[in-house]
């Protein structure tokens, strides 16, 4: 016998899981809630790392920061893997027909003679940089505490690797396989390149897993994304007939806007969780900020000449401006 | 010789792709199962990018596999226009 | 450079190489060490991580191209499911007891493969290696999360499902699979990469995934069949990564062939442990079933892996030590398996049944030398038992093995009719194991298993117990305790499926959808 099951009305017992109606109340549930929230193992766990024996596996214990409940760490986004990924597909089909429109006119033949070099020469080492974020990324969430932060950072994490590659589709579109490498050899070599790949370099061996998500979501990408994406594509390039390279890091500038608000949400639940975190939160902001800008010196003189100081200046205040806004105190 | 094989969803989508391999790899046997098909192979089994491409009447991208595939075993050969399961013995 | 000249199409690998390891260096302001601190501990020596061979190619455009066409596919077929109460199209609600032993069991260890797989996506120090652990551990998130979300229907109508997270951390039996991922993640990165990449995916996960989520799709569960096999999409890339890096390290240096196989040896045998739970799904939580375990066992552990390993052989691996009495055991597990589950069902998230007798006639022909002789006498017992009201609960708790954490239910090798024990003295304490196997593994590590945090200890010292408690108050009921601590629900959540709730409301609903009113 065919049985219409749709026209039975029958009453839940229950409307969500009861971690999640502990939480939120016993009411229809997000599928960010039900995916996120209580996700990670916090009790009993069996036995102590061999690669860190005097933790547990999940600890909180691996960053200063204290918090009473790791959970308040919200994503404002509410990306869980299906929101984040069907999301950042859309994107990608945006970033897509970027590239074949450039690609099908030849714009990058069209494009001045020193604006595509200058776009190789002050993108394509950012190939690298993005490289360093990934691998932050994956660490904070992988010794991180709490699956509403962990998750996101893994996100984060493949971003990262994501504009490393679009920036490698931009070297092989406006250049060839030789301009990577020339890239990587300034990366590796040239004076101007050796401040920022410290600055990153020091980060990659960074213990406290908070500070790192301080010191490369919230200061680095903080500062090289508005400079590189914003004042050098599209403000300088785009005067100089460089519209094209604006088109085709236009995922960048998606992309940091959106994360930004994410990331600003976790410095402010940070601070607003106690004043000792705050104090926290702006020693480590003091100390990479400083070290940042003054790496990101003689690039920007590269990339905007005597307008340089005055960009720099611009960076700064409106980089504090954010921070302030995070409820950083000052 | 072992056997290599590759497991597919059933349904509108890979039916043709299945036709594809089965025509492809005259030695293979499909064995059903609900909702799945397993295809055996003794040695070695390929898919082909130009057979399903015919069958479907558009460019199919190999990589495309990934969204119907249930599980495989053997070593993989992939290049631009075939996917190849093999053992080395 | 002229650029009126047509570039070079790029081959699929050389550009992979671009879009991937290429964007690596080697660091100059921070050493080696430190940057990757945890690559040398275990003594696996790698001597060139650029002989790395990518186990697939697939940058993040195309994987956020091809994941979101799955995810939107899954999502709108879970929708459908729900709206359409598509629960009351499952052959039998008893069914749904093993998709409750899927969210507890199976589902936290998604998730902990998911930040397993961060670990090692940033520990390894090759670069390709990583791209492809990380891309991993995206994926182990997402079926963690369909899972769930899969799920959440069943949770809505069916008792068991409300509280996995807790119970994952508690539930005497869910300290298997915890122990086995945390065994796997505390490990150094090789050992893990071999243990959950090599030895669980490829050897072992298809006899959850593939066959058991056929039998969930023969069951009219949609919902799970569709979170099974999209699950599975990805798994074949994992199994391929799994793959790869057995043959890396191999290749790397031919002293790492007695760690690996140490490791092959140890992580089959936790494996096949484990999924012990899933013989009996397969076997007996199944209203309708589309093969034995021992056939799954034969085609997906037996031929493939008997494959698998005579392939590897060229490197020196030889199959499991285990693997003899593995082969005996396939007669023997599912029903060992739940005949305890029977007799512990009042302290479970699911419930239990005696098979029907035309199901004890399928086990029959499907284990014909092992279930009439041993198994079905018992069974039949019970169910007199039960039908004069005596349904049989086991109130006294089992010992543990040390190492795999499961009741001793097993018997030895060779004689069904006695349990196999076995036991060791460490430091002038005494540990008991069910196996040779599992006294081996303790023995090769003993500072590690001597940790492990054991269910019944833990409710002997009175761990277990709800805050404030007072066992020496009088009148205490210590399981009932245990089970408040749980946040099981005694008598709605466990018990025999015979007369309990999901049984009666999965009645009512459907004679409801049977009527025109």
């Amino acid at each position: 016998m065919q049985i219409d099951l749709r026209t039975v009305s029958i009453k839940p017992q229950r409307q969500t899981y009861g971690h999640i109606e502990r939480r939120f109340g016993d009411k229809p549930a997000s599928r960010y809630q039900e995916g996120t929230f209580d996700l990670q193992p916090s009790a009993n766990f069996h036995y102590r790392p061999t690669w860190d024996p005097d933790r547990e596996i999940f600890d909180a214990a691996r960053t200063a920061l204290k918090m009473q409940d790791w959970y308040a760490f919200k994503d404002p986004r509410q990306y869980y893997y299906g929101a984040w990924t069907l999301a950042r597909a859309r994107q990608q089909d945006t970033a897509e027909s970027n590239f074949d429109f450039v690609e099908s006119r030849n714009l990058g033949a069209l494009l001045p003679e020193d604006v595509r070099q200058l776009a190789l020469d002050l993108l394509l080492p950012l190939r690298h940089v993005a490289w360093g974020a990934n691998m932050n990324n994956a660490s904070v969430c992988a010794y991180g505490y709490g699956t509403a932060i962990t998750q996101p950072c893994m996100f984060h994490a493949m971003d990262n690797l994501a504009i490393a590659q679009y920036l490698t589709r931009i070297g092989l579109l406006l250049g060839d396989p030789g301009a990577l490498a020339t890239a990587k050899e300034h990366w590796l070599y040239a004076a101007d390149w050796q401040g920022l790949r410290r600055v990153v370099e020091d980060s990659l061996v960074v213990q406290d897993w908070f500070e790192l998500f301080i010191a490369q979501n919230l200061v680095l990408d903080g500062l090289v994304y508005p400079l590189f994406y914003k004042t050098l594509v599209e403000d300088a390039l785009s005067l100089r007939g460089g519209t094209a390279v604006a088109m085709l890091t236009q995922f960048m500038t998606e992309w940091y806007a959106e994360t930004a608000k994410w990331v600003d949400a976790q410095i402010k639940t940070a601070c607003a969780e106690s004043p000792e975190n705050a104090a926290l939160v702006r020693g480590w902001i003091a100390a990479w900020q400083s070290r940042a800008l003054d790496a990101l010196t003689p690039l920007a003189q590269r990339a905007l000449g005597e307008r340089a100081g005055a960009a720099l200046d611009d960076l700064a205040t409106q980089f504090a401006a954010r921070v302030a806004k995070c409820g950083v105190p000052a | 010789m072992s056997k290599v094989f590759i497991a597919l969803q059933t349904n509108d989508d890979t039916r043709p792709i299945i036709e594809s391999i089965l025509a492809d790899n005259p030695h293979a046997l499909p064995v059903e199962s609900p909702a799945m098909v397993k295809i055996d192979a003794e040695g070695r089994l390929t898919v082909k990018r130009e057979s399903i491409s015919e069958r479907i009447g558009r460019e199919f991208d190999l990589q495309e596999l990934h969204t119907h595939l249930i599980s495989l075993s053997g070593h993989i050969d992939e290049s631009d226009d075939e996917f190849t399961l093999h053992w080395n013995d | 450079m002229d650029m009126q000249v047509p570039k070079k199409k790029l081959g699929l690998k050389e550009r992979y190489t671009l879009m991937t390891r290429d964007l690596a260096w080697d660091t100059t302001y921070q050493p080696k060490e430190k940057v990757y601190p945890y690559a040398d501990y275990e003594g696996i020596k790698i001597h060139d991580w650029d002989k790395w061979e990518d186990p697939f190619r697939l940058t993040m455009d195309a994987y956020w191209k091809y994941q979101a066409e799955k995810e939107r596919k899954l999502y709108a077929i879970i929708d459908a499911y729900s709206q359409s109460n598509g629960h009351l199209g499952v052959t039998d609600a008893r069914y749904l007891n093993a998709i409750k032993i899927f969210l507890t069991a199976v589902t936290p260890l998604e998730y902990m493969a998911h930040r397993g797989f961060a670990h090692v996506g940033r520990a390894f120090p090759g670069a390709g290696a990583r791209v492809a652990c990380q891309m991993q551990a995206i994926d182990e998130m997402r079926h963690a999360q369909t899972q769930i979300h899969s799920l959440s229907n069943y949770n809505k109508y069916y008792n068991g499902f409300h509280d996995a997270p807790h119970m994952f951390d508690r539930v005497w039996y869910l300290s298997v699979p915890k122990s086995f991922f945390d065994d796997a993640i505390t490990a150094g990165p090789f050992e893990f990469i071999v243990s959950i990449g090599f030895s669980f995916e490829y050897v072992l996960t298809n006899l959850l995934f593939v066959p058991f989520v056929s039998g969930a799709a023969y069951n009219g569960d949609m919902g799970t069949m569709t979170f099974g096999f999209s699950a599975q999409s990805d798994e074949a890339r994992h199994m391929t990564l799994g793959l790869e890096c057995i043959k890396f390290i191999l290749e790397q240096d031919p002293a790492n062939l007695p760690i690996v196989q140490r490791w092959i040896d140890k992580w089959c045998w936790r494996g096949v442990r484990l999924l012990s739970i899933v013989a009996m799904m397969m076997d007996y939580m199944l209203p309708k079933r589309v093969m034995s375990w021992k056939e799954a066992w034969e085609i997906y552990f037996e031929e493939n892996g008997g494959a698998l390993f005579k392939d590897l052989a060229r490197y020196g691996i030889k199959m499991p030590a285990c693997a003899e009495q593995i082969r005996q055991e396939k007669e023997h597990l599912s029903h060992q398996v739940w005949s305890a589950f029977y007799n512990y069902s009042g302290a479970t998230d699911f419930h239990t049944w005696m098979p029907t007798e035309e199901e004890m006639q399928w086990l029959s022909q499907k284990y014909p030398d092992t279930f009439d002789q041993h198994y079905r006498p018992r069974f039949e017992f019970w169910r007199e038992q039960q039908q004069k009201g005596n349904r049989f609960y086991n109130k006294t708790l089992p010992m543990l093995c040390q190492t795999c954490q499961i009741p001793m239910l097993f018997t030895e090798p060779g004689d069904p009719t006695k349990i196999c024990y076995r036991e060791r003295d460490y430091k002038g304490s005494k540990y008991h194991f069910c196996s040779d196997h599992c006294q081996h593994i303790f023995d090769n590590e003993p500072e590690k298993y001597v940790q492990a945090w054991l269910p019944v200890h833990q409710i002997y010292q009175g761990n277990c117990f709800p805050e404030g408690s007072d066992p020496t108050a009088p009148g205490f009921d210590p399981l009932a305790a245990v089970l408040e601590h749980y946040r099981l629900n005694a008598g709605r959540d466990n018990g025999d499926f015979e007369g309990s709730e999901d049984q009666r409301n999965f009645e009512a609903w459907r004679g409801m959808a049977k009527r025109n009113d």
